[in-house]
């Protein structure tokens, strides 16, 4: 039996993927979870890993093309009978798909000609944007890099240009103009980073109705904690207040499911798990949010190495498509930018996003007494198609008597 | 023990920290985290890679005493004067 491997989409605001490396060769074995193939996002390289175990038998995509998501990769064997008799059957859908020409043969087509599959060409995003905005995406003119339809193709059918429009360069012009597949080029990346994360958040606005609720959380018992836990440790195992707070979050998050998934077709569709997404912003500019998986399972010292390595390989561009392709409901911490409060916008298809702000020393009265306290301001962004504000604000609660036992994270 | 001076070390590890900065161009009283733009986890690498590089484990409430390059150096050259 045989099974494709497809472009996959590594988070709401891509459309399209450029291989920039692959990381096997047809004859090779691979196994679930292995890293495959390197993928240029726009906003990052992502290592991609396969869902299939099996024997690699064709690359379909050459290293430098971009394929909008869904494009089918590679053929892989994977060695098993087919129950139903046919010769091929999708491995990972996230379009709809028909099934993939039988392989009697080489399939030389996609890497010469374009798609059969109409379908294929249009991803979840561009396909709801067409039907936003009453255009059949199958009458678009294209002019992505190979004849793929673009955001601004479709948004052009929708609207005949203006004399304004026709002046600035669009955003599908600008990429297709740029070189492909070339790592260490800082500047373009920005660039594409920049109109990837401009595309996302005017999605979210456009299209979440934010309601906003907010708490002040006093840290005392937290930082004493802390400080207590880290005295003992050596530096390569301290903890930071931020796994603390991640962890207190996606056990809050688990309180209050209604908040934890995506919000897909009219409905919210719960997260298969908590998984964090976590804003991670780049020294060179930017930011993208990848996920710690299951974070509200995870111990806090596994939670803290693993907020390590993330943060690491997400500024040296080595991020797994797991973790692109999939977080829940998002934290940005910006403590350490110095500021009290965020106002977060939420990650589209996500429904809510947790804002962290500085923890500083302020008058806090409790029991008929004043004293300086250190207190951080945690912030929610919900979903008003998803949930209210008295759901936010039991999530930010719960968040708050969690940290009040920081032994019992 | 390292052959390498407070100076070098400091310097190597903050180069690893925030790759694209250039740590030799800082100003010695700057404040580091403020002009590096490190954060907390960014600082913690610091740390974990003054130890790396000389055995030195720095305890938090030192972490003050490292807010700059001249202040950095002080402390290593005190700290590896102990050793």
């Amino acid at each position: 039996m045989v099974a494709e491997f497809r472009m996959p989409s590594l988070g709401a605001d891509m459309e399209a993927g450029t291989i920039v490396e692959w990381r096997v060769k047809p004859g090779d074995e691979v196994r679930r979870g292995d890293i495959v193939a390197v993928v240029d996002t726009d906003k990052a390289d992502i290592d991609v890993e396969i869902f299939e175990t099996g024997v690699i038998d064709q690359l379909l995509v050459p290293v430098g093309r971009r394929v909008p998501v869904g494009t089918p990769l590679a053929v892989v064997s994977t060695g098993t009978a087919s129950p139903n008799g046919s010769t091929a059957v999708p491995s990972v859908a996230p379009v709809p798909t028909q099934p993939p020409e039988p392989l009697s043969g080489p399939l030389p087509k996609p890497l010469s000609g374009p798609l059969t599959e109409p379908e294929l060409r249009y991803s979840t995003v561009l396909r709801r944007l067409a039907h936003h905005l009453g255009v059949d995406i199958g009458t678009v003119t294209a002019t992505g890099p190979d004849g793929s339809v673009t955001r601004d193709d479709v948004v052009r059918a929708a609207r005949p240009p203006s004399g304004v429009l026709e002046v600035l360069p669009s955003a599908a012009e600008a990429v297709a103009t740029e070189p492909l597949g070339v790592g260490g080029r800082p500047g373009e990346r920005s660039v594409t980073m920049r109109r990837a994360i401009a595309n996302l958040m005017a999605r979210s606005n456009r299209e979440i109705p934010h309601y906003y609720v907010a708490t002040d959380i006093d840290m005392s018992t937290a930082a004493r904690w802390l400080e207590a836990t880290n005295a003992q440790r050596s530096v390569a195992t301290r903890l930071l207040p931020a796994a603390l707070m991640l962890k207190a979050t996606a056990l809050a998050a688990r309180q209050e499911p209604a908040l934890n998934g995506l919000w897909v077709d009219d409905a919210f569709v719960p997260g298969s798990g908590i998984h964090l997404g976590v804003a991670v912003s780049l020294r060179t500019g930017g930011l993208v949010a990848p996920a710690l998986h299951d974070a509200d399972a995870m111990d806090l010292d596994t939670l803290m190495q693993a907020l390590r390595d993330l943060t690491q390989r997400a500024r040296t561009g080595r991020l797994r498509s797991s973790e692109m392709a999939d977080p829940t409901i998002t934290v940005t911490n910006l403590g350490d930018q110095g500021v009290d409060t965020v106002f977060g916008v939420i990650y589209p298809p996500q429904v809510a996003l947790i804002g962290l702000g500085k923890m500083v020393e302020r008058p806090w009265a409790d029991h008929g007494m004043v004293g300086a306290r250190p207190i951080v301001r945690a912030t929610l962004a919900g979903d008003h198609r998803a949930t209210d504000g008295r759901t936010g604000a039991r999530l930010l609660t719960a968040l708050d008597a969690l940290l009040q036992h920081p032994e019992e994270l | 023990m390292t052959d390498l001076s407070p100076t070098d070390v400091i310097l190597a590890t903050l180069a690893q920290v925030a790759p694209e900065a250039d740590p030799a161009a800082l100003g010695p009283d700057a404040d580091l985290r403020l002009e590096l733009d490190l954060d907390s986890m960014d600082f913690l690498n610091f740390v974990v890679g003054i130890d790396e590089r000389t055995g030195i484990d720095i305890p938090e409430r030192d972490y003050p005493r490292l807010s700059t390059l001249n202040r950095c150096i002080e402390y290593l050259t005190g700290r590896m004067a102990e050793v």
